[in-house]
């Protein structure tokens, strides 16, 4: 049968399956569905936010000289601008009494001024005692207290120019680090809807075998038609879906980040043509791994056999994942190349690419590899479910099988 | 026949599944025009026959053409198919349906749409158009998919065991439908397993049992495989007229059958009058495609496909 015949009876399979999916009332749930964590994160993520803000950082009681005090805080107050994200631990000096080790006690358990720990002993024989891992992050910060406070009693203050600044809009470190993060986010995207959606195929043609529609599609269309089309029918209705969550997603990041997404690390290629290659390579992404989904799931004819496929399967996709992101930062390492090469991974090792080098030329290369592999793969799958399924032509073995056949 | 008379053909035929023979070396022709029943009993390879004629699957030999190709999908939007195990979406509306079995074979959806109302009004079914297929009862949905195989108008359509699940009136509606198909010029093949609806219709008939074709040709010709039987009934039980009897005569209820003899029946005549047979009432009748399909098929498949003679259930 001729392409165009093929094509034709594809778009006649696809249109069936798109609508039946997004005019079922499922479907909204299908979109609704991944808005919901991003709506909970959002909330709950302001929330934790506020409650960080809000409560008061951990405090140590310092049984200190006044002296002794004002040193420590002086230093502490000298690092001060390395804990913005989270405060360094607040001092509180408390006047020692005769008896140590019961003050210790107290302090320790005393439920009016609650204290991680308390340091004693002064600058030259500090002793810290408290509930925190001992090279924990408060123990740390604590000596560094301690050792500039006895540098600053050491030595007299020394005047000094604050430095002068110059901004620039970037520079060669700053632009890597962007574009490492701007490739990262993108193959997370890319790994995350493919995961998210592309698993669907794996059950697609168990309805038509299950109500026997097979019998009707075979005996009018090639089997490659059934299988490109019912693919190009979930990518479209992957791709309304992607329209609703970039939409929502593009709001959320106008409302959060302030300048849209020119407030975001900019990608070599620049954002339109990076957003371009996102969605192109998600298509690509959700056609490769797609069509070796649908060509596995046909051979199940339960649902039961389906759900068991379907872990192997994610794990697969991770994996894939974790090949294409070795080469991330490196786009010239042998990482990077053979993840754009293999085929599956290919579009994951292409959109780090667009992130972080402006060459489009391997764009389209890769694009047409993409493409050689969609058809190659479909073909295969289609083959298989004909002998397997349908039992047409000559049973598959494997070479041993065919040694022994002979 | 000229080879442009021919719809489709299968020369040798042949399937394994699994390494086990389910069709073996089966050759039929369907003249262009004519009503073809494939008979034979469940599971004798009828349906793995139209598949293959149809492309669905491929023979592992042997050689098929539909409508003068021998790749059967090439012509898929002349030919209409209606499967043994009917398949349709369930949420699909049945006009919907119809045009989307059309659109499969080439037929634009929006003309789908326009002739899947015309057909359903034609039947007085217009009320069944919206409703989606599992709202409908088994002989609906059967009617919806029948007329979403003919919504193309095809030239050849191929039923499979079409009669199968429906009652006597939508039986009797598929035979006018099958009818008129082949008056406007469409060739037509089902498969059935029940000889009367074969014996109505068809002008050709092939017969396969256990994967095998074991005849192939007009009604009339399978008919002509045997000979007329004669009942008789005579006054007198015993006589010179009772050498007039071949040996194999049987004696039914008080009547004699037998084949007419080769001699035709007035040698026979001859001989009962003048012995003293005192005939009371003598019918010669032409043997039905139910006993030429026991004579050709065998008692064993005859049994399977529920039809045994009268006489064989006696015996």
């Amino acid at each position: 049968m001729k392409l165009p015949e093929t094509i034709r009876a594809a778009f006649v399979i696809a249109r069936r399956d798109f609508t039946a999916t997004v005019l079922s009332k499922t479907f909204l749930l299908f979109l609704l569905g991944p808005l919901f964590p991003i709506g909970l994160g959002f909330i709950f993520g302001g929330i934790g936010a506020q409650v960080e803000k809000t409560a008061a950082p951990a405090t140590v009681a310092v049984v200190s000289s006044p002296a002794d005090f004002a040193l420590l805080e002086a230093a502490r107050d000298r690092f001060a601008p390395f804990g913005s994200d989270r405060p360094l631990v607040r001092l509180q000096r408390v006047e020692p009494e005769a008896d140590a080790a019961a003050q210790r006690r107290r302090l320790l358990t005393s439920a009016d001024r609650p204290v991680l720990g308390v340091l004693e002993g002064g600058l030259f024989a500090p002793h810290f005692t408290g509930a925190v891992t001992a090279d924990g992050r408060t123990v740390r910060q604590i000596n560094l207290f301690v050792e500039e406070a006895v540098r600053m009693r050491a030595l007299p203050p020394i005047p000094s120019q604050p430095v002068e600044v110059t901004l620039t809009r970037t520079s060669s470190g700053s632009v890597a680090f962007a574009r490492n993060i701007t490739a990262r986010a993108g193959q997370t995207i890319l790994f995350v809807l493919t995961i998210l959606l592309a698993g669907m195929l794996l059950s697609q043609l168990i309805e038509e075998k299950s109500n026997k529609v097979i019998e009707v599609l075979a005996a009018a269309v090639p089997v490659d038609s059934i299988f490109l089309g019912k693919l190009f029918a979930m990518l479209a209705m992957s791709l309304v879906g992607i329209t609703v969550w970039t939409s929502a997603g593009a709001a959320a990041i106008a409302v959060y980040a302030k300048g849209g997404l020119a407030a975001l690390p900019p990608p070599a290629v620049g954002w339109p043509a990076f957003l371009f290659f996102i969605l192109l390579y998600f298509s690509m992404s959700y056609l490769l791994i797609g069509a070796t989904f649908l060509g596995i799931g046909a051979q199940a004819s339960t649902v039961r056999e389906v759900q068991t496929l379907s872990m192997p399967v994610t794990m697969s996709q991770v994996i894939l994942f974790g090949v294409a992101s070795l080469g991330v930062g490196r786009p010239d390492s042998p990482a990077a190349i053979g993840a754009a090469i293999f085929p599956l991974s290919s579009p994951f090792a292409m959109v780090a690419r667009a992130a972080e080098q402006e060459a489009l030329w391997p764009h389209f290369l890769a694009f047409a590899w993409q493409v050689l592999w969609v058809a190659l793969i479909l073909k295969f799958a289609a083959a298989i479910f004909r002998r397997s399924v349908l039992k047409s032509g000559p049973a598959w073995r494997w070479p041993w099988q065919r040694r022994r056949a002979v | 026949m000229g080879e442009r008379a021919i719809a489709a053909e299968t020369r040798d035929l042949v399937k394994d599944f699994d390494g086990k023979r389910a069709v073996d070396g089966v050759s039929l022709t369907v003249p262009t025009g004519s009503i073809t029943g494939i008979l034979g009993p469940n599971g004798a390879g009828k349906t793995t026959c139209l598949r293959m004629m149809l492309g669905i699957i491929d023979p592992t030999s042997g050689s098929r053409t539909l409508l003068g190709h021998d790749r059967p999908l090439e012509v898929a939007r002349e030919v209409g198919y209606l499967p043994e195990e009917r398949g349709l979406y369930p949420a699909m509306p049945s006009a919907e349906a119809i045009a989307f079995m059309g659109a499969l074979r080439g037929l634009p959806i929006g003309e789908g749409r326009r002739r899947a109302l015309e057909l359903l009004k034609e039947r007085g079914h217009e009320d069944w158009a919206m409703r989606p297929i599992r709202t409908l009862s088994k002989g609906m949905a059967q009617t919806v998919q029948l007329l979403g195989t003919i919504i193309h108008r095809p030239r050849l359509i191929v039923l499979d065991e079409p009669f199968a699940g429906l009652d006597a009136l939508n039986q009797e509606k598929l035979e006018q439908l099958i009818r008129d198909q082949a008056a406007a010029g469409v060739t037509v093949i089902f498969s059935t397993h029940v000889i009367a609806h074969a014996e109505r219709l068809c002008e050709r008939i092939a017969i396969i049992a256990e994967g095998r074709s074991v005849f192939e040709g007009a009604v009339d010709e399978a008919r002509g495989k045997l000979r007329p039987i004669v009942h008789l009934r005579t006054r007198a039980e015993d006589g010179p007229w009772r050498s007039a009897l071949p040996p194999a005569a049987k004696r039914v209820a008080g009547e004699w059958r037998f084949e007419l003899p080769k001699s035709g029946p007035e040698p026979l005549l001859k001989a009962l009058i003048d012995g003293g047979a005192g005939i009371e009432t003598l019918s010669i009748e032409r043997p039905g495609l139910h006993d030429a399909f026991i004579a050709i098929a065998g008692e064993a498949a005859a049994r399977a496909m529920g039809h045994a003679p009268a006489e064989v259930e006696a015996a």
